[in-house]
């Protein structure tokens, strides 16, 4: 037990060390420019008191290491500081704006995982056949249109064609009723999941098609087992960590996802909050949101890894 | 006389084959075989590679692996043609009534199960035993099969026991059913020589404890001897020859079976030592980077010109490592190393050209030592080029020049490795170290890959360009009979030191130390109650101390 | 040689796009930025894919944006390869240090998703297209450093490397005699995957509105431009998906056939 426990927590340490590392680099990118930030963000034709006062409350007259802990020290805290240009408290801004996002993720999380594996289980099942050339034709085509067509797509053909579902997301409100509220992220959740359903299928087919060529399961075959027998007493087990390794890795691009499908529907979460900051050069708005979508991303690697350790044999019963 | 146990007549078994390039097609592996198998007894199958000795071992599970598929004929056990009665049947078959024992039962286990469920598990679900009849059943198998611990070695994971133990729980997994019968598919080929013969032992006590009759696949027939009642010898997908195993042993009637029995009878006649050695180890230690002990410890050995020092000993001993640091890949920690008179540096960087030059190297997987995206005539002429500086006409005259030293002959030159048989590979890796003119050429285990035949082959032209070309080698394996067959002096090594050294005939007689014996008395021989004997003789032996 | 059928599709179809993009001026019927015509004309003989929310003509638009959707995207391929892909190499080959050094900055990088972290960037940078290239192309070769490090590490380990090494070859030599024909039909795949992903990532810039900034046409921008029309049943922003996925699958039937062609050549790779 002792190796499985020290593994683990050097997996968690090294995980807060790349949070710290990236937030060094978050920091470190919106201050690399040659040049003045202020200058850059006010444009040319400002006038040297705006661009004084700007200096003044990015503080730019500090040491850049001075502003970068000011900054961390205040993150750790939960005080991610003002936006520039309305003024308001970024936390409580995206306080408001996060819960959304993973009302909308964890919506898409949950038709796409399910979905995926089961289909990738299919493309095993007839290996070479239809349902397997199916899901791997509906790959290409969907690895070859970015997210934001996706989802125009379907809002025209859906949403403004056939009208089955609101065709934006503009009239969500946290507070109605669930049911209103997955009506208006209907069309979203639709693209989400075909987003990343795609990509989950192939990983896990791959991932399950691994371990079906295992020997082992040749022997669990010449045992005379049932086929869903050698699948589940034998492939399952193994298959545990390649599967969550492949959903992980999917959830983490979802976040991603989400940013641009937030725009394309106009829905009110950290997506559209970010994107418009970075039009208007808001920049600790947009630290802010880099360092929380690097954050779920790390987080979501690190719950990969975790599991895989958890799962592998040779570190549960060490010799 | 009551229906043999297993019937197979006319077994036809076709595969289809994916060439790079070309479009899929069905081949033929094997061509219409016949045997039957009475209760209790043992059939020895064996061949070369691509024989269809293991295909036609699974045929009588029912089983094709890949795209391998049984395209005609008839497999009867137990009175029922088991290719007629659909999958249902087959199941009801596999695990039950035969049973099967895999090359490598460390891949062959389940990683997430242990080990008395799988050793049990066929036999539960047959419904032939309750669970704890089975688990009972398993720890008996195991006692039989001399593992330790056999109340709780069942209770521990694939990963850890050892290889060799791992292996006979894979034969307690075949028995544990009470099959009729069971397919041993080169069950001893994987394990050092030592581990081999214990396992070899617990398998054929075990098969006359149980009286289970058996198929033994193998390419080595000193092995199969000492286990079966009958040998079919396999080439090419077709019968060779069959008999029973004192008749092919010691009377084979087809040629290719005699080239089969006197393979390794090569004779080598052992040269004196020289006053002046081309190459000298000194007190080497050394380890890998990151490590803590040492796998070499204070080895000294010494080549001398034109003769062959063979560094014999099983895996993990630290022979392959000296030869990690005899190229300059491995620098030691301690020691010294001379050739041709002077001192070599440690590390690689720091050799002359002409150092390089005169010390070449032959891998063990002539498939990798040799880029795929180069010719034959690229791969050759390379040293040439950067040694000799030679070019055009006299390079190409030259690489045909070696062709012909290898046996290869014209039309070679522009083909790509992938064109070449396992042999022919080789032979060019060979021609590839002599092109730069060497004084010594290390050879790792440069013929284990190969089929006895083929291997043969190349330790005689090993043997010619030795006398031809006055080059020294360094010769590291694992097998005795190599080491017999082409060395002039010997150093065994056992984890990591040099236990043994010195002229052939002295190394290889009376009296020995504990290692060398227990080594050399391990190695098969040709011959039929060799096992029995060397059994008898260590009981004995311990039962003395 | 024989060409299958999928592939010459794909061959045929994206040296169509290619030309297209050089001779756009040759080509396009209108300029890039004249107004002809009514706001969202429906497609009629002189404007076959009809006009955009300002009255241009949109096939004019979508062709001049191709050209530049196309420049951007192979420009930051060429640049993401050869950064990832001789880094890559140094690596494995220098090893020790080095290779733990870039390796471990590498992780770094990619611990941050390329969209945000390119966003991030972008927030403070003026948005131009060298700038935009040059993000681009720095934070993807990131993923072809990974590659070409990967595969350069199997090769590398190879007796025939070992070979070259014992005979006192040089890096060079190692590099492009030894690794490189052994890497190369990994890489050119990858190459056709970097490009379709490098047409996403801009067209995904330009629609967020980081990307070819107005009254310059690219297909993620004209996208945005014409997105409000959706919702009164107006097609003209879904053009560019059409344009997108053809493009796209035409280069992946290409890398396929690449991959497979030079795999299988003399027997292929051990």
């Amino acid at each position: 037990m002792p190796t499985l426990v020290k593994l683990l927590a050097q997996r968690i340490a090294l995980g807060l060390l790349l949070l710290f590392l990236v937030s060094i680099l978050i920091f470190a990118g919106t201050n690399i420019l040659p040049g003045d930030v202020a200058q850059s963000i006010l444009g040319q034709s400002a006038t040297p008191e705006a661009l004084a006062n700007l200096r003044k409350e990015l503080g730019l007259n500090d040491p850049v290491v001075t502003r970068y802990f000011s900054w961390l020290g205040g993150a750790l805290h939960g005080d991610l500081g003002t936006a520039l240009t309305s003024r308001l408290d970024i936390a409580t801004e995206i306080g408001r704006r996060l819960g959304n996002t993973l009302f909308l993720a964890f919506w898409a999380a949950v038709i796409a995982v399910p979905l995926a594996i089961f289909l990738g289980l299919l493309a095993v099942r007839y290996r070479d056949r239809w349902p397997d050339k199916v899901i791997s034709a509906f790959t290409l085509a969907s690895i070859s249109v970015p997210e934001f067509l996706i989802g125009y797509l379907l809002m025209f053909f859906i949403g403004v064609k056939l009208r089955w579902f609101p065709s934006t997301a503009i009239s969500y409100r946290p507070d109605a009723d669930l049911f209103t509220r997955l009506e208006s992220i209907a069309l979203p959740v639709a693209v989400l999941t075909f987003v990343v359903l795609a990509h989950m299928m192939r990983m896990t087919r791959a991932a399950i098609l691994n371990v079906m060529q295992s020997a082992y399961i040749e022997t669990a075959e010449l045992k005379g087992l049932r086929m869903f027998t050698i699948i589940w007493r034998h492939a399952f087990p193994n298959s545990i960590a390649p599967i969550v390794n492949v959903v992980m890795l999917n959830l983490a691009y979802l976040v991603v996802g989400v940013v641009v499908i937030e725009v394309v529907f106009v829905y009110p979460g950290m997506g559209q909050y970010l994107v418009d900051h970075v039009s208007k050069r808001d920049v600790p708005v947009v630290q802010a949101c880099g360092l929380i979508f690097a954050a779920v991303y790390i987080g979501m690697n690190l719950i990969a890894d975790v599991v895989s350790i958890l799962a592998n044999p040779r570190l549960r019963h060490p010799k | 006389m009551s229906d043999p146990l297993v019937k197979v007549k006319n077994l036809k078994i076709g595969a289809t084959v994916y060439p790079p390039g070309e479009k899929p097609h069905d081949i033929e592996i094997v061509h219409g075989v016949d045997f039957e198998l009475e209760k209790g007894k043992v059939l020895g199958l064996i061949g070369e590679s691509g024989a269809g000795k293991s295909t036609i071992g699974l045929s009588t599970l029912g089983y094709g692996r890949g795209g391998v598929e049984i395209t005609g004929g008839e497999v009867w056990i137990n009175g029922r043609d088991i290719l007629k009665g659909g999958l249902g049947a087959l199941r009801k078959l596999r695990g039950s009534e035969v049973t099967y024992v895999s090359q490598s039962a460390a891949a062959s286990f389940n990683p997430a199960k242990k080990i008395m469920d799988q050793v049990t598990e066929a036999a539960i679900r047959h419904g032939k035993f309750s669970k704890s009849e089975a688990e009972k059943r398993a720890v008996d198998l195991f006692r039989q099969l001399s593992l330790p611990n056999p109340e709780t070695i069942g209770n521990r994971y694939p990963h850890q026991v050892s290889g060799g133990q791992l292996q006979r729980c894979m034969t307690a997994l075949a028995l544990c059913p009470q099959p009729d019968l069971v397919v041993f598919d080169e069950p001893t080929t994987a394990l050092d020589v030592t581990t081999q013969i214990d396992v070899l032992a617990a398998i054929k006590q075990a098969i006359a404890a149980t009286g289970v009759a058996a198929l033994y696949i193998t390419h080595d027939l000193a092995v199969v001897a000492q286990v079966s009642d009958h040998i079919m010898v396999l080439r090419n997908g077709d019968m060779v020859e069959y008999g029973d195993t004192d008749q092919i042993i010691n009377a084979p009637r087809e040629e290719y079976t005699q080239a089969l029995v006197s393979v390794r009878s090569i004779t080598h006649e052992e040269k004196k030592p020289t006053p002046e050695p081309v190459l000298t180890v000194k007190g080497i230690n050394a380890r890998y980077r990151g490590t803590n002990f040492d796998v070499l410890k204070n080895v000294n050995v010494e080549v001398h010109p034109g003769q062959t020092l063979a560094v014999v000993g099983e895996s993990g001993s630290g022979k392959s490592t000296l030869a990690r640091v005899i190229t300059g890949l491995l620098p030691p920690r301690d020691g010294k190393i001379e050739f041709a008179g002077r001192n070599l540096s440690a590390d690689l960087k720091g050799r002359t050209r002409e150092d390089l030059r005169e010390l070449q190297m032959i891998y063990q997987m002539a498939d990798v030592a040799m880029n795929p995206r180069q010719t034959v005539g690229t791969i050759i002429g390379r040293p040439l080029e950067f040694y000799f500086g030679m070019k055009g006409k006299a390079k190409r005259e030259r690489i045909q020049e070696l062709l012909d030293e290898i046996e290869l002959g014209t039309g070679f030159i522009d083909r790509y490795p992938a064109e070449l048989s396992g042999g022919q590979k080789q032979r060019v890796c060979i021609a590839r170290a002599l092109a730069a003119k060497p004084k010594l050429i290390i050879c790792d285990e440069v013929t284990s890959a190969l089929d006895p035949l083929v291997a043969d082959g190349i330790l005689k032209l090993l043997l010619n360009l030795q006398k031809v070309e006055d080059v020294a080698y360094l010769f590291i394996t694992h097998d005795i009979a190599t080491v017999r067959a082409i060395a002039d002096s010997i150093a065994v090594m056992y984890q990591g030191k040099v236990v043994r050294y010195g002229p052939k005939s002295q190394v290889l007689s009376p009296p020995f130390d504990d290692y060398t014996d227990l080594l050399l008395s391990s190695v098969p021989e040709m011959r039929l109650g060799w096992l029995e004997e060397v059994i008898e003789h260590r009981r004995m032996e311990s039962a003395g101390n | 040689m024989r060409i299958p059928l999928a592939a010459l599709i794909g061959l045929i179809l994206t040296a169509i796009y290619f030309l297209a993009a050089i001779f756009a001026p040759l080509i396009a019927p209108y300029g890039v930025a004249e107004v002809v015509g009514q706001v969202w004309e429906p497609s009629s003989a002189d404007y076959l894919l009809g006009t955009d929310n300002i009255g241009r003509d949109l096939l004019s638009r979508m062709i001049y944006g191709g050209r530049t959707t196309i420049f951007i995207a192979t420009a930051a391929t060429i640049l993401s390869f050869t950064t990832g892909a001789i880094l890559g190499f140094l690596a494995t080959v220098l090893g020790g240090w080095w290779d733990q050094l870039m390796s471990r900055f590498v992780d770094l990088l990619m611990s941050i998703p390329t969209l945000i972290f390119a966003l991030v960037v972008l927030s403070v940078m003026p948005v131009t297209v060298p700038v935009l290239i040059l993000v681009m192309g720095f934070l993807d070769s990131t993923r072809v450093y990974r590659l070409a490090r990967a595969v350069a590490v199997d090769i590398n380990v190879m007796d025939y490397v070992e070979a070259a090494r014992l005979r006192g070859e040089g890096n060079r030599w190692v590099i492009f005699r030894e690794i490189l024909p052994n890497a190369l039909s990994p890489l050119v795949a990858e190459m056709g995957m970097r490009f379709i992903f490098m047409v996403l990532f801009v067209s995904t810039l330009s629609f967020l509105g980081l990307g070819v900034q107005p009254p310059g046409a690219d297909w993620g921008g004209i996208v945005k431009e014409n997105a409000d029309g959706i919702v009164y049943g107006i097609g003209a922003a879904l053009y560019p998906a059409v344009a997108i996925a053809t493009l796209a699958i035409s280069v992946n039937l290409v890398a396929d056939w690449v991959l497979n062609r030079t795999t299988s050549l003399k027997g292929g790779r051990g």
